[in-house]
Formats: C-alpha cells, sequence, structure tokens
C-alpha cells in the first residue's frame, strides 16, 4: 500500500468545516509545509485541536492569523495575540484545556475510552458544566473524549508503511493524535526505506498513519 | 542582589538531592542558576523530557529542542524524551516533587490564581493546572506584591488555578507556609519588619514562634 502523496493531494483532503488535529509544542514543531499549504488553500470555518496557537508567523500561528479557524480547543494562546485579539471580538470560538487534560482526551478517543478522570480543574471554571465522580473518596472531574477528521502530525524519520520516529521534544502530541483522527497525515522529515528504523525506535506505528508527505526539514 | 535573584537563591534551598523538579517560565526558571553543587536535581519540561539542561550558546540551538516556554534549551546526560501524555503521567501522577511557579494571587487556603485575568490577559492555563495539582510540593515564588497591591490575599479574587494547593511561598519579604490555620510567617528578609511584611499583605500572618531571618 503506498502512502506517499504529495502536499496537494494531502491538502485537498482537508475540507471547509473539519475538526483538524495538529502537533507540536509552541511551533517546536509543526507540520509546516501542511501548514502553509493549508494557508495558501485558504480552508476555513477549521475547529483546531492544538496544545497552542504558536507564534503569529510560525507553522499553525498563521492559521490564526489568517483566520481561518472558527473553533479552537488548546491549552495555552499566550504566544500569538492574534488568538486572543479574535476571542475577545468574538470571532473565534476558544476552549481552553489544561495540558495534560488535553493529552489524555486524545489518549482517550484513541483507546477507545469515554474519557477520564482527572482531578486537575476542580474548584475552577474549568469543572463548570462537567460531570463530578467521587471514587475511594476522591472527586475527580470527567474529561470527554477528543476526535478529529485528520490529524497532521510531524515526524523526524519515518518509513514507506508509516513507522514514525521523533526527535527530542517534538514528540509531544503527535504520537497521541496519530491515534484519534480519522485520515491522519505525517509531515516527514526525512522518509526512509522499510526496515531501516529499528522496530524498537519506532515511536508510532505506521497502522496509525495513513499518507506520508516529504517535509522540508 | 535584585530581588528576583534572592527569592530564586532561598527557593533553590528548598529543593533535595534526587528530586524531580518543573520550574516555571520567568523567576522560577532562575532558580535553576542556584542549585547547590552537592545535590542532583533533575528538571522536567512539559513539553517532553527529563533532564533539562541550560540554555545553548548562540548558534548551537536544536531546532527539535525547546522548553515548555519555546526557549532553546540543552538536554542533559541521562535526560529522556516523551509524549505529553507522559510528561503528564509524570506531573499529574505525583512523580514531580516540587513545582516552583508565579502567581497572580495566593490566599490563605493554598488557592491560587495564576492563569487569566478576566477581559485582560488569558493566556490559558497550560501545564499549571495540573502541575499544581499533582506535585509532591507546590512552591511559589513571586514579588510579594505587583504595584503596591497585595497579592497575598485572605480570598482569591481572581479565576482560580486550583484549590488549596500551595504549600509554601517565598517572596522578597519572607518566606511562608499554607497551614490549616493560615498562612505562617517562617523566615523574614532581615531587610523589613514583621509589621511591614504584614502591611504587604492581604491575609493576617500568623508569626512562627521560631520566626528565622532567610539565609541564601
Amino acid at each position: 500500500m503506498n502512502k506517499l502523496i504529495s502536499v496537494e493531494e494531502a491538502v485537498n483532503m482537508i475540507q471547509d468545516g473539519m475538526t483538524i488535529m495538529v502537533g507540536g509544542f509552541l511551533g517546536c514543531r509543526n507540520p509546516y509545509v501542511l501548514v502553509d499549504a493549508l494557508v495558501a488553500k485558504g480552508v476555513k470555518d477549521i475547529t483546531l485541536i492544538a496544545n497552542d496557537t504558536s507564534f503569529p508567523e510560525i507553522g499553525i500561528g498563521k492559521l490564526i492569523v489568517n483566520k481561518q479557524v472558527k473553533k479552537l480547543i488548546s491549552s495555552h494562546i499566550g504566544t500569538n495575540k492574534e488568538t486572543g485579539n479574535q476571542m475577545n471580538s468574538g470571532e473565534l470560538e476558544v476552549e481552553l484545556v489544561p495540558q495534560g487534560t488535553l493529552a489524555e482526551r486524545i489518549r482517550a478517543a484513541g483507546a477507545g475510552l469515554g474519557g477520564v478522570l482527572t482531578p486537575t480543574g476542580l474548584g475552577t471554571i474549568v469543572a463548570e458544566g462537567k460531570d463530578i465522580i467521587t471514587v475511594d473518596g476522591r472527586e475527580y472531574l470527567l474529561e470527554k473524549p477528543l476526535r478529529a477528521d485528520i490529524a497532521l502530525i510531524v515526524g523526524a524519520k519515518v518509513d514507506k508503511k508509516g513507522n514514525v520516529r521523533y526527535k527530542k521534544a517534538t514528540r509531544n502530541f503527535n504520537p497521541l493524535m496519530a491515534t484519534a483522527a480519522d485520515i491522519v497525515i505525517v509531515e516527514a522529515d526525512e522518509i526512509v526505506e522499510v526496515g531501516e528504523i529499528d522496530p524498537d525506535d519506532v515511536m508510532t506505528p505506521g497502522i496509525f498513519v495513513n499518507y506520508i508527505v516529504g517535509g522540508n526539514a | 542582589m535584585d530581588e528576583k535573584e534572592y527569592i530564586a537563591r532561598r527557593v533553590a534551598k528548598e529543593l533535595h538531592d534526587g528530586d524531580v523538579v518543573n520550574l516555571g517560565i520567568g523567576l522560577p526558571t532562575m532558580v535553576a542558576n542556584f542549585i547547590p553543587e552537592d545535590i542532583e536535581i533533575t528538571l522536567q519540561s512539559e513539553n517532553g523530557f527529563l533532564g533539562m539542561g541550560p540554555v545553548p550558546e548562540k548558534g548551537d540551538e536544536d531546532p527539535y529542542l525547546v522548553n515548555a516556554g519555546g526557549i532553546h534549551v540543552t538536554v542533559n546526560p541521562g535526560g529522556v524524551f516523551f509524549d505529553s501524555a507522559e510528561s503528564f503521567l509524570i506531573i499529574r501522577g505525583g512523580h514531580v516533587n516540587a513545582t516552583v511557579l508565579g502567581a497572580l494571587e495566593v490566599d490563605e487556603k493554598g488557592n491560587l490564581a495564576n492563569w487569566m485575568v478576566p477581559g485582560k490577559m488569558v493566556p490559558g492555563m497550560g501545564g499549571a493546572m495540573d502541575l499544581v495539582t499533582g506535585a509532591k510540593k507546590v512552591i511559589v515564588a513571586m514579588n510579594h506584591t505587583a504595584k503596591g497591591n497585595h497579592k497575598i490575599l485572605k480570598q482569591c479574587t481572581l479565576p482560580l488555578t486550583a484549590v488549596n494547593a500551595v504549600d509554601l511561598i517565598i517572596t522578597e519579604m519572607g518566606v511562608m507556609e499554607v497551614s490549616d490555620k493560615g498562612i505562617v510567617l517562617k523566615e523574614i528578609n532581615p531587610e523589613f519588619t514583621v509589621e511591614q511584611v504584614q502591611a504587604a499583605t492581604g491575609a493576617t500572618l500568623i508569626i512562627a514562634e521560631d520566626l528565622k531571618p532567610i539565609e541564601i
């Protein structure tokens, strides 16, 4: 099964109004090539799930600046002033989620779980409207799974089966998002032949990856 | 010595050999510079690694390696990378011995507000809510007041980051422990009187019987 596709083919799968997860942490790194192509195509009304909205000129920060996002689910928006501006003006709906809860909600979706119970956010506005469940005398918030139509992730080394090896701090949300979307596209800094990544070193098994595009590392 | 360095040096003395520690952005980050040489601390970075090292020389930045503030850092020998779920397993699961972070407000119940000022500044909580919920010891390191306004209060007025979470408050004026009875002033900067510290505090301080001068 050939998973290698062009950036154009990848972006053609992404339509207005879709829910998209994008890996990365403060722009270190996002799938820059795929995101730039999304910006160029002008896909709009996106629901974006990402740890943060990066910086205005870097990676997914550009999607915000270009006003392509209708709803954002994220843990931190402080490094991109445009996100706050659009939130305050009412153009952008923002759901702020504690970072660990965001990770677990995505993981829960990928793992087929109905949600997770976490003490994080109890007694804060994060708890508003959520069920509180007591287990052995301790209270937890029920946080529900988060899925997407498409996940755009980024790997340092990807073989042609889609097995991914990440590098250093760029693993972050990528392995979780790879399990929680209908279509998963990985942007590879380097594409290698099957067998070139030691099975011990694969961090996301290729079964989760539908398509591979070349990056520009 | 400026106030921030004074606070950071005092915070560093709270850390123990073998501790896993998460330092927030800003003043808390400075604590790393003052860790006693005879103890070994492992710094955790919530974007997914243990063994965080110092900022690299200019030109040596690694595009794959930043800290949770997006600043290029290094990794020490023995460091480990992982994904965000494992990173927060470490944080939420009680595997971090101490977290040091700033605050907008702290109150005598140990409630903490440090992630938003409605209508003014809403950066988001990032990993802060998980950190103060899961870390074994939560140390707030901050200036005692903000432009003369109290930050240590009877009750927080801003949206909370967590309830009953703060263990210790370290400012340029003193070291304060949050107890069941209220905030206990345990150590005082010799440049201030107890009356001055109390006047700069919006909650009634309990003065420790063995109140000591801060040593750094």
